[in-house]
């Protein structure tokens, strides 16, 4: 032997596969050796293009006989002879497909993002225990297990989902797995719930400005406020069909008896912030055409839901089949049943409520061990979760979050920047306390009628959707469907005193009285995330709600007829920013020309001659986006810079219905900081100018055509930490005031996998 | 003789083991070899070495192939080499070709009189 060679080569060895064996610093989170292994690592999920996914389907836990067949855009028809072989199927397949996207968002559901990402995702983690999205969960899931038949249905679902996982060796393992270094964990019932939750998150969490608004009332005085943050805008065009009429309401409310003076006229600001807000233009489109207005006789129902969009989809489509039952369309990998989609005898789909079901109350410890809260003239003691936040590569965090009779406190000296001497606060969520709504979506896979819908949907509660529907027999309908709290005027706009259970919601809307219409006389009916009524609604319901689409649907849908197929596709895709049409002609009138730069005489010209159409080669929208963002920094900041924290400012639609009426705008068009008066033909025209100058420098990068301006793409769902993963520069035009709602970049949110 | 003998036998055995085993075997298997086919310590290093390089040469490039390149150009992305996976395929087996050689090459100092 000889010593010193063996020993060298030997240390040598060991050290390679030492290195190898661990993940190096953070841009190389996997153990490479095995990453790099065509036998185990990421070249065996390099699939050949000609797999054939019908052979891969093979259990022995079946009841009784099933079969898949993959189509040629790989869409499984799932054939089974009861439902507890179908859910089980619904789950193998959900997770043979989307297992890591399933995993990823329940564990950020729950609050375990750092599990996977580390130290980075720690304040991301906090937030969603403190928000109680596990206490909601497990809630629901209590619901459940009271329903032995549902119960089952989850259960077959789950037990279908871990049929797959305990196929996985190191080699099939899915590859986000392999990147990250890390392994599934079982499924659970309660895991399905955290994903309806992430969808409540996403969808009812965000359609608030409660903190905001109590932060913009110390600069705003409330006839301000409530002009430029309408609660109806003037051009609304609402989901049901205006001049509906609304029965007089079941409930009555009593307003709280210090509301004037512990409420109304008691600015306090609010330092703390959503540090992971929802995006509140997640939205959708959905209508329906009756028969007589299309060329089949037939009703058409179309639906386009505008969630993020990512690689891999946050939809999965499949056909679910039994002898009783025939469901086709948008599945949510995560939960079973169809959620979007058709039958044979019906078809429906859904859009977001934006109505807010979430409110703040300032609570008051006794001291800072948050154990006991001043309420109703005594200390109450709260429930106190301890959480602990496991940390990749890191020791654990520990937090507690107090629960009070509103919900968790959200808020407090330990968490956010709220400051000490500030009460915390506590938040109020419909989605704490829901019953199963997963089972809407199984009624409506087996409804045949419009009583059998309505009788599907009426027990849905959070988050609250536009279910629109259409039967073969010729039925069009739609109901804003949620378990929505019934509010007096003005309840839960802002943070409410949490010391006193007069602030506490006294009920909520029968379901009854939520907005719906049937077989409305002009033949359609549609949502787009509009305010669902007009003023006459009988309950005060605020929300975020975004008009614009609406408008433009409603005209177009009330000028076509003999419609086809075809063109109800055209109109998915439609580009016209109808908004812009109204605004335009508001700047063209305030622009002093003679005053003009060079440059903005340019583009002054071409926005001039445009069509308004916001389609990929469009620069009249680039141009128009331009001038519209700097007209809007003309007007607002100056005055809503007082509130010293982010605020929203008044939409484009508020800042178009005010033009037209007053162009002084509140006085809100002259800036502050200088000692004349600004006008709105100066201000119109001073943006324009700087526009200009903005536009040029696009115009000179080859980025004034809309599309390569706004250079929409789609992430995988570990977003810019996988750029080779997306789809950039798509050729698609689009804006979120357009049916076609894409809008100038998705999913940079988020950019923390790595660190 | 043994040269190629070594090397067929260290990249066959690698696959074996290697569909029930860790990456890592491919160490084990070729240390084994060496010992029992001895040879100068260059050649039992260059056996080791071209014996996995070889095969998770072809295997990857085989996978690839089927593939149409659609993963390992994005792989490649990830690791900043561009769309590149004919590189990735090289890289990874050399990767896996250092491992084995330095196991073989460890073998044979220890069979090596002075």
């Amino acid at each position: 032997m000889r010593l010193l060679p063996f020993c060298f080569s030997a240390l040598v060895t060991v050290l390679l596969l030492f290195i190898l064996s661990r993940p190096i610093g953070n841009k190389v989170p996997m153990p490479l050796g095995n990453f790099l292994s065509p036998q185990t690592g990421f070249w065996q999920n390099a699939e050949d293009t000609a797999f054939d996914y019908n052979m891969d389907l093979l259990q022995s836990d079946l009841k009784g006989n099933a079969r898949v067949y993959f189509d040629e855009r790989l869409v499984p028809h799932v054939f089974a002879e009861n439902d507890e072989d179908l859910y089980f199927i619904q789950g193998y397949l959900h997770a043979r497909f989307r297992l890591f996207q399933m995993d990823l968002q329940t564990k950020a559901a729950e609050g375990r993002a750092s599990e996977i990402a580390g130290p980075a995702a720690i304040n991301y983690d906090k937030e969603q225990r403190r928000l109680g999205m596990k206490f909601a969960a497990e809630n629901t899931l209590k619901e459940i297990e009271k329903d032995k038949e549902a119960l089952a249905r989850y259960t077959s679902y789950t037990k279908g989902i871990n049929a797959y996982i305990n196929t996985l060796t190191q080699s099939t393992l899915p590859l986000e797995y392999k990147i990250l270094n890390f392994k599934p964990e079982q499924w659970s019932n309660l895991r399905t719930m955290l994903l309806l939750k992430m969808m409540a998150k996403m969808l009812s969490s965000g359609t608030e400005n409660d903190l905001e608004n109590t932060t913009l009332r110390t600069i705003l005085s409330p006839t301000q406020l409530a002009l430029l943050y309408p609660q109806v805008n003037d051009s609304l065009v609402p989901i049901i069909p205006k001049g509906t009429l609304f029965t007089e309401p079941m409930r009555k409310h009593t307003l709280p008896a210090n509301v004037d003076s512990v409420y109304f006229s008691n600015p306090r600001a609010v330092v703390a912030n959503e540090k992971y807000p929802e995006d509140k233009d997640n939205g959708s489109n959905n209508w329906v055409v009756a028969g007589n207005k299309t060329a089949s006789g037939a009703p058409i129902l179309c639906n386009d839901p505008h969630l993020e969009l990512s690689l891999p989809s946050i939809w999965y489509e499949m056909q679910l089949s039994t002898p009783t039952s025939n469901a086709y369309g948008a599945t949510l990998p995560g939960s079973p049943f169809v959620i979007i989609g058709f039958n044979d005898n019906i078809a429906w789909g859904v859009t977001n409520s934006q109505r807010d079901v979430k409110d703040y109350y300032a609570i008051k410890f006794k001291d800072h061990l948050k154990k006991e809260y001043w309420f109703d003239s005594a200390w109450k003691p709260a429930q106190q979760r301890v959480e602990e936040i496991k940390i990749k590569g890191q020791a654990s965090v520990f937090d507690t979050v107090s629960y009070t009779i509103f919900g968790p406190v959200i808020y407090d000296a330990a968490y956010a920047d709220t400051v000490a001497h500030q009460a915390a606060l506590a938040v109020k969520w419909t989605a704490h306390h829901t019953s199963d709504d997963g089972s809407t979506f199984y009624k409506l896979n087996r409804a045949a009628n419009y009583n059998e819908y309505v009788d599907a949907i009426k027990s849905f509660e959070c988050p609250g959707q536009n279910f629109v529907f259409a039967s073969k027999t010729g039925d069009i309908a739609i109901w804003q469907q949620g378990k929505f709290p019934d509010r007096w005027q003005g309840q839960g706009q802002y943070v409410m005193p949490g010391q006193d259970s007069s602030y506490l919601w006294q009920g909520y809307i029968p379901q009854n009285e939520n907005p719906h219409a049937l077989n409305p006389e002009r033949g359609f009916l549609e949502s787009a995330n509009q305010r669902p009524v007009d003023g006459t609604y009988p309950y005060f319901i605020p929300g975020t709600y975004i008009t614009p689409r609406g408008i433009a649907i409603e005209h177009f849908l009330s000028r076509m007829n003999s419609i086809s197929v075809q063109n109800m596709m055209q109109l998915q895709n439609n580009y016209y920013n109808i908004l812009a049409n109204d605004m335009l002609p508001v700047f063209l009138e305030h622009t002093d020309e003679a005053a003009l730069t060079t440059e903005a005489k340019k583009y002054l010209g071409i926005i001039k001659q445009w069509n308004f159409d916001a389609g990929p080669t469009s620069v009249g929208q680039t141009v128009y986006q331009f001038w519209l963002d700097s007209l809007q920094r003309n007007i607002w900041v100056d005055e809503l810079k007082a509130a010293g924290t982010q605020v929203p400012i008044p939409g484009e639609q508020t800042l178009m219905e005010l033009l037209k009426i007053d162009s002084t705008l509140l006085n809100f068009v002259d800036d502050k900081n200088t000692p004349q008066l600004e006008t709105l033909t100066f201000q119109v025209t001073k943006a324009l100018n700087s526009a200009a100058a903005m536009l040029a420098i696009s115009e000179k990068d080859g980025k004034l055509e809309w599309a390569k301006f706004k250079e929409p793409a789609i992430y995988h769902l570990l977003k810019s930490n996988l750029p080779s993963f997306a789809r950039e520069h798509l050729p698609v035009g689009g804006a979120g005031s357009v049916i076609n709602a894409i809008k100038k970049v998705m999913g940079q949110a988020g950019a923390w996998w790595f660190n | 003789m043994k040269f190629f003998i070594s090397i067929i036998t260290i990249g066959i055995l690698s696959f074996i083991i290697g569909l029930y085993a860790p990456w890592w075997s491919l160490a084990i298997v070729a240390f084994v070899v060496a010992l029992f086919i001895n040879q100068q310590p260059f050649s039992s290093f260059l056996s080791g070495f071209l014996g996995v390089f070889i095969l998770w040469l072809l295997l990857a490039l085989f996978i690839n192939a089927a593939n149409d390149s659609i993963l390992a150009n994005r792989i490649g992305g990830m690791f900043g080499i561009g769309q590149s996976s004919i590189l990735l395929a090289f890289i990874s087996a050399f990767v896996g070709g250092l491992v084995a050689g330095f196991a073989a090459l460890s073998a044979s100092y220890l069979r090596t009189k002075k």
